[in-house]
């Protein structure tokens, strides 16, 4: 029921043991450098300047870190429900539907912050409607939604497969998508607040849509924590029979939980789309929905854990790809291992270190007089 | 001169900043039942614990049969003759009684030959204890006295000659807590050391032959028990006076605000669990519902406070009808006056991983003044709960700890606290007290006789005789989820005891 473990003070709880796991990850990661025949060290450095060396760099380090916090959130409000929507990479393809829409409809005759406010919209609406099946599913039916949102996942392949061959794509073009939007369809770049760093964007894709993430982190902070739905959809996260107690409609909760989860997974095709792209493409999302599980799980579902997170991923993901760069027997593959290292550590292993560490906090304090004497201390 | 069967030495232990156990010496002599009460977090469980390998002390020694003795692990206790029974049993559900009894002592890979033997040993064991029990049973079809039966024969199995029973009576009826008495009798008329951990003073009396009192981790006396009485213990185990029945005035029961009739209720196997039941529930009484639990109790608070839907029945409040077989909601009829205190906080009444201040206003967060349009009033939920705290003496007076590391008594005020403070016409109490410390025990049968007073109608459920005695003005038992009897609070416990076995019901009704 209760922790079994000896509560520990905030920034380690926070702060240390993430980071503990975060090390032996990277430790780890780095063996297998090591097994490849290359330099760990040179491969952390390419990691690291990858992500931070540049400008450039840092833009697409937080372009990517975008789409993890829309992805992360979205993963987050439906734990703290209690549901486990592994739907996100569907729920965002799906979204993309609803920004391309905006922008095939109004992108040659509106400038963008006419388009953009619509966009989000659509995204979210489309988003929303794809989780709402989902949602009404376990709560009508009783269908596990982790099946019937993994299940959802492959329908919304196959729709978008067949939307951007047959529907969305202009006559005559052989590349599955939609064509190229004017400039209504796409999103300024953050350029100006890079420059206040006295950095120089170049050719990253870092736009407006990272504005909108923190706004939402912002929004799911307020709806879990100060809000009447928010607190219903905790209750009965932690125990649907006291939610039962009080009266809350699980139903209604579960189907309500499943559509802003949808919503906010939906909003990361804004990114793509309208601020790298210009155009929706066949496979967008790149697996950002499930990345979004890891996202929630290392930021422990609340928004000021999942935007470093997001950012953490965003570091793999951009420092990765200059490793594959400048160290080619490193394959792209290789990034997806360290990532993989990252959730286990992270995620499925969260507690590997904890008893140590707690034993050695409650022991400090406690009797830090006999801390010598003792053995291994 | 009698041997020592286990002496304990400045047993300590620590878990974080709290001092579980300090400095605890204990000897129990060979032959005898050995009493250890005192209340919850008092460390009895801890120090058993340390006893039976699950922690290891800080400091101190163990020593059995007068041998200094290190107990790393259950196998070392096993190992020293020592078995443990636990409060909740420690039995594989859809295995046999003689694969539960064998587990974890099978010798071989192969099962065939340790089958053979256990069934022998079983054998003998049941002949020379009076433990019968069907080894090929499965444990789920058994009856709870049993299932504690085959956690005895567990531990004789495995040669214990030193047995700890953890609380071993709070699932049983008054019948089979006889019963399992006879057995601890026999057992120690054969030499058998036993152990006794309760909270219960009634069964200390009747059994023990000495006892060990315990407050607040520290080992605080131990009496030989045909020495001592009731209230010296009670005062032991508290650290003050207590009051073990509140004082109560006569009730003036009022108009009735709670009618039930021909309720029943049927569970998710479709197995009925409320058997067309009927009875008035009036303004200014309290009405007890007594009963073994599993005979229907829980089901009947759940229907009638909306959580679970009735199959037929008529229930209604304050005159209005309830649709009971229908969809309720159990938040229409808190707002018509009906507040439930349920029979499981932990799980039902209470979110443990909430802040105080959060669970404060469970099922009431619709009220206006906790909202600002869709938004929590967080100021408003603050204070009120900070007014409570200090009104129910809800310790720590904390409105943001998280409410798992309140104690039971006290998480069972926050309860109270948030459901009688409204002032409802009919307040349901499912186990007022279990879990719960005998000092906090004072305080809520006080309340609720403050409620009674008040002239609110109370519905009270509770497996423990004494308090449904202690509080009720009428008593109602139920058996097999009929209410086989109706009785006055002065019945004999020999009577109730009966009727709650569903010996003396099933004549009446036959009647």
């Amino acid at each position: 029921m209760s922790n079994p473990y000896a509560k520990l003070p905030a920034w380690v709880e926070y702060g240390l043991v993430p980071l503990i796991n975060l090390a032996v990850a990277f430790l780890v990661a780095g063996l297998v450098v090591l097994l490849v025949g290359e330099n760990p060290f040179e491969a952390a450095y390419h990691l690291i300047n990858g992500a931070f060396g540049r400008g450039e760099y840092i833009g697409f380090t937080l372009y990517y870190a975008t789409t993890f916090i829309f992805t992360g959130l979205a993963v987050a409000v439906a734990f703290h429900a209690g549901l486990f929507n592994i739907g996100g990479e569907g729920q965002a393809y799906v979204g993309g539907i609803g920004v391309a829409l905006a922008c095939l409809w109004l992108d040659q005759t509106m400038p963008w912050f006419v388009v953009f406010p619509l966009a989000i919209i659509g995204s979210a609406a489309f988003g929303a409607a794809w989780a709402f099946l989902p949602g009404w599913l376990q709560a009508k039916r009783g269908s596990h939604i982790v099946i019937t949102t993994i299940m959802f996942n492959f329908i919304a392949s196959s729709l978008m497969v067949y939307l951007l061959t047959r529907v969305l794509k202009p006559l005559g073009s052989m590349s599955p998508q939609t064509r190229t939007f004017a400039e209504g369809g796409q999103l300024p770049k953050l350029d100006w607040l890079l420059a206040i760093f006295g950095l120089d964007i170049g050719t990253a894709p870092f736009n407006v849509s990272f504005l909108l993430a923190l706004v939402a982190a912002l929004g799911v902070w307020l709806l879990i924590w100060r809000t009447k739905l928010g607190y219903e959809m905790r209750t009965m996260g932690h125990s649907p029979s006291a939610a039962r107690y009080a009266g809350m409609s699980e139903s209604r909760i579960t189907v309500i939980t499943m559509m802003i989860s949808g919503a906010l997974a939906g909003m990361m095709a804004l990114n793509p789309i309208m601020g790298e792209q210009g155009r929706m493409q066949l496979d967008f999302v790149q697996g950002a929905g499930f990345v979004g599980i890891a996202v929630a799980l290392m930021g422990r579902s609340h928004p000021a854990g999942i935007i470093p997170a997001a950012v953490l991923f965003g570091v793999l993901y951009q420092g990765g790809a200059e490793i594959s760069f400048e160290m080619p027997s490193i394959s792209r593959d290789m990034i997806v291992i360290i990532q993989g290292l990252v959730i286990l550590f992270a995620g499925a292993l969260e507690n590997m270190f904890r008893p140590a560490i707690t034993r050695l906090f409650s022991t400090s304090s406690r009797r830090a007089a006999v801390v010598a004497q003792t053995k291994g201390a | 001169m009698d041997s020592i069967a286990i002496e304990l030495r400045g047993i300590d232990k620590s878990f974080g900043p709290v001092h579980a156990n300090k400095n605890i010496n204990l000897k129990v002599r060979k032959g005898t039942i050995h009493g250890v009460i005192g209340e919850n977090g008092a460390g009895k469980s801890t120090l058993m614990s340390i006893l039976y390998g699950f922690y290891q002390a800080d400091s101190g020694e163990i020593h059995v049969d007068g041998k200094h003795i290190s107990i790393r692990d259950p196998n070392a206790a096993i190992a020293a003759g020592i078995g443990m029974v636990h409060q909740h049993f420690m039995l594989v559900e859809n295995f046999t009684v003689l694969e539960n009894v064998m587990l974890g002592a099978e010798e071989n890979q192969i099962l065939n030959k340790g089958i053979a033997k256990a069934r022998v040993e079983l054998k003998r064991l049941e002949r020379e204890y009076a433990l019968e029990v069907n080894p090929d049973a499965v444990i789920e079809e058994l009856p709870v006295g049993l299932q504690q039966r085959v956690e005895i024969l567990k531990a004789l199995y495995r040669r214990a000659d030193i047995l700890i029973l953890d609380e071993p009576t709070g699932v049983l009826t008054p019948a089979e807590a006889d019963h399992l008495f006879r057995v601890l009798e026999q057992l120690k008329s054969q030499g058998k050391t036993i152990i006794l951990i309760t909270h219960k003073l009634r069964e200390i009396m009747a059994i023990t032959d000495e006892v060990s009192v315990m407050r607040r981790g520290e080992m605080v006396a131990t009496r030989t028990t045909a020495e001592t009485s009731v209230e010296e213990l009670a005062e032991l185990m508290v650290g003050r006076r207590v009051l073990l029945r509140v004082e109560k005035g006569e009730a003036k029961p009022g108009d009735v605000r709670l009618s039930v009739d021909g309720l029943t209720v049927k569970d998710s196997r479709g197995v009925t669990m409320v058997d067309n039941v009927s009875f008035n529930l009036r303004a200014g009484e309290i009405v007890g519902i007594a009963g073994v639990a599993g005979n229907g109790q829980s089901e009947l608070l759940e229907a009638i406070s909306g959580i679970r839907r009735a199959v037929s029945g008529n229930v209604s409040l304050n005159g209005k009808a309830i649709d009971v077989t229908g969809h309720v909601d159990p938040k229409a009829l808190r707002d018509r006056g009906l507040a439930h205190v349920p029979e499981d906080r932990h799980h039902v009444g209470l979110v443990l991983k909430f802040e105080e201040c959060e669970n404060a206003i469970l099922g009431y967060h619709h009220d206006k003044r906790y909202l600002n349009g869709v938004f929590l009033n967080v100021d408003a939920i603050r204070r009120d709960a900070e007014q409570r705290i200090a009104e129910y003496d809800i310790r720590p007076p904390n409105a943001r700890l998280k409410t798992a590391n309140f104690s039971g008594g006290n998480q069972q005020k926050i309860v109270l606290a948030r459901e009688m403070e409204r002032g409802p016409d009919v307040l349901i109490i499912g186990q007022p007290t279990r879990g719960v410390d005998v000092g906090a025990i004072e305080f809520i049968h006080k309340r609720i006789i403050e409620m009674r007073d008040q002239g609110k109608a109370v519905l009270l459920v509770s497996v423990e005789l004494d308090e449904i005695r202690a509080l009720s003005d009428r008593i109602l038992v139920m058996f097999a989820g009929r209410v086989v009897g109706e009785r006055d609070p002065d019945a004999t416990e020999g009577e109730l005891g009966l009727l709650m076995a569903g010996v003396e019901g099933r004549k009446e009704a036959a009647e």
